[in-house]
C-alpha cells in the first residue's frame, strides 16, 4: 500500500501528476464548497420558501441525471482498467460511452432549464421577481450551481476528447496512462458534486 | 499485474468491483429518493447528507483509487475537508448569533 521506490523513466512522474491533479481538485472543492455554504445559510434563513420552490423541480429528470452520471463515472474508471490490461480499443470505447452519457446529461439539463425558462422562472424574470425572497434566492442558486456544474461537464468532455486523441497517437498507452487517470479523476469530481446537488435541490419536499 | 517499469505500485481494479460499487451507488440513490418522501423534519436533510457522504466515500475510494494511493493523498484530502468544515462551522456560528 505504501509507496515503493519511484523509478523515473524519461522524466516521468505519474505520482506527482496525480498529486497535482488532486491539489487542483481541492480548489474545486473549495469553489463549490463556498456555494454550498451560501445555499446552507439561505436555506436556514428561508426554510419554507426553499421547500416550496424545490417542489417545482423535476425529480424524475434529477434522478435520471444522477443515474447517468454514476454510470458514466463507472465507465470512466473502467477505461483505466481496460488500458492497463492492454485493451486500447475497449478503453477508447468506454471513454466514448462516458462522453455519450455526458451528452445525455446535458440534453436533459437543456430540457429542464428550457421548461423552467418557459414558465418564466429565470434570474431577473418578471415572474420570479414578484415571488418571496427565499424563492428568488433558491432559483438563483439553482441556476448558478447547476450551471457551474454543467460547465464542468463540458470541460470534462473536452478533456476526454483530448485523451482520446492522445490514445490514438499513442502518447497515452498501456504503460503511460496518467493523463487518462487525471481525466477520470476530474470526471469523478463532477460526479461527486452532483451527488450533493441532487438531494439538496431536488429532494427537499 | 503486468510489467510496468515507470509506474509505481500499479493496481489494476477488476471490472467486477466497479460494477459492484456502481450497483451500491444506485441503491443509495434509490434510498435517498424514497427517504425524501417521508417527512422527518430536520432529519430529512441530515439523512440526505449522510447518504451523499457514503456515496462520496465509495466514489473517492474505488472510482478515484484513493484506497490504493499513498498516505500523503489521504492526509491532503483530510486537510481539504477539515478546511471546508471550519468554513461551514464558523459561518453557522456567526449566523446563529445574527438573528
Amino acid at each position: 500500500m505504501s509507496s515503493t521506490a519511484h523509478t523515473h523513466v524519461a522524466h516521468r512522474d505519474d505520482y506527482g501528476s496525480r498529486m497535482g491533479m488532486w491539489l487542483f481538485l481541492f480548489t474545486e472543492l473549495i469553489l463549490f464548497g463556498g456555494l454550498f455554504i451560501v445555499y446552507a445559510v439561505y436555506r436556514y434563513m428561508h426554510q419554507q420558501e426553499f421547500h416550496l420552490a424545490a417542489q417545482e423541480l423535476n425529480t424524475t429528470i434529477g434522478m435520471l441525471n444522477t443515474i447517468i452520471l454514476l454510470t458514466s463515472s463507472m465507465t470512466a474508471a473502467m477505461s483505466i482498467t481496460a488500458l492497463q490490461k492492454g485493451n486500447v480499443r475497449f478503453s477508447m470505447s468506454l471513454i466514448v460511452v462516458t462522453i455519450l452519457f455526458a451528452g445525455t446529461f446535458m440534453v436533459n439539463k437543456f430540457f429542464e432549464w428550457s421548461a423552467k425558462i418557459h414558465h418564466g422562472i429565470y434570474p431577473g424574470s418578471k415572474e420570479l421577481v414578484m415571488r418571496p425572497e427565499g424563492e428568488i434566492l433558491y432559483f438563483g442558486l439553482y441556476y448558478v450551481m447547476t450551471g457551474l456544474h454543467a460547465l464542468h461537464v463540458i470541460v470534462g468532455v473536452t478533456i476526454f476528447v483530448f485523451v482520446l486523441v492522445f490514445m490514438k497517437t499513442g502518447t497515452v498507452n498501456q504503460t503511460a496512462y496518467v493523463k487518462l487517470e487525471n481525466a477520470a479523476l476530474y470526471w469523478h469530481l463532477v460526479d461527486l458534486i452532483w451527488i450533493f446537488l441532487f438531494p439538496l435541490f431536488y429532494l427537499i419536499h | 499485474m503486468s510489467d510496468h517499469h515507470s509506474q509505481e505500485n500499479v493496481h489494476v481494479v477488476d471490472y467486477g468491483k466497479y460494477i459492484f460499487v456502481w450497483l451500491s451507488l444506485l441503491a443509495f440513490t434509490g434510498i435517498t429518493v424514497s427517504v425524501s418522501g417521508i417527512n422527518l423534519g430536520n432529519w430529512t436533510v441530515v439523512i440526505a447528507l449522510v447518504i451523499a457522504s457514503v456515496k462520496s466515500w465509495y466514489v473517492l475510494n474505488y472510482f478515484m483509487h484513493l484506497r490504493h494511493e499513498d498516505i500523503v493523498f489521504k492526509i491532503f484530502i483530510s486537510v481539504a475537508l477539515i478546511t471546508l468544515a471550519i468554513f461551514v462551522s464558523l459561518t453557522f456560528l456567526d449566523y446563529s448569533f445574527v438573528r
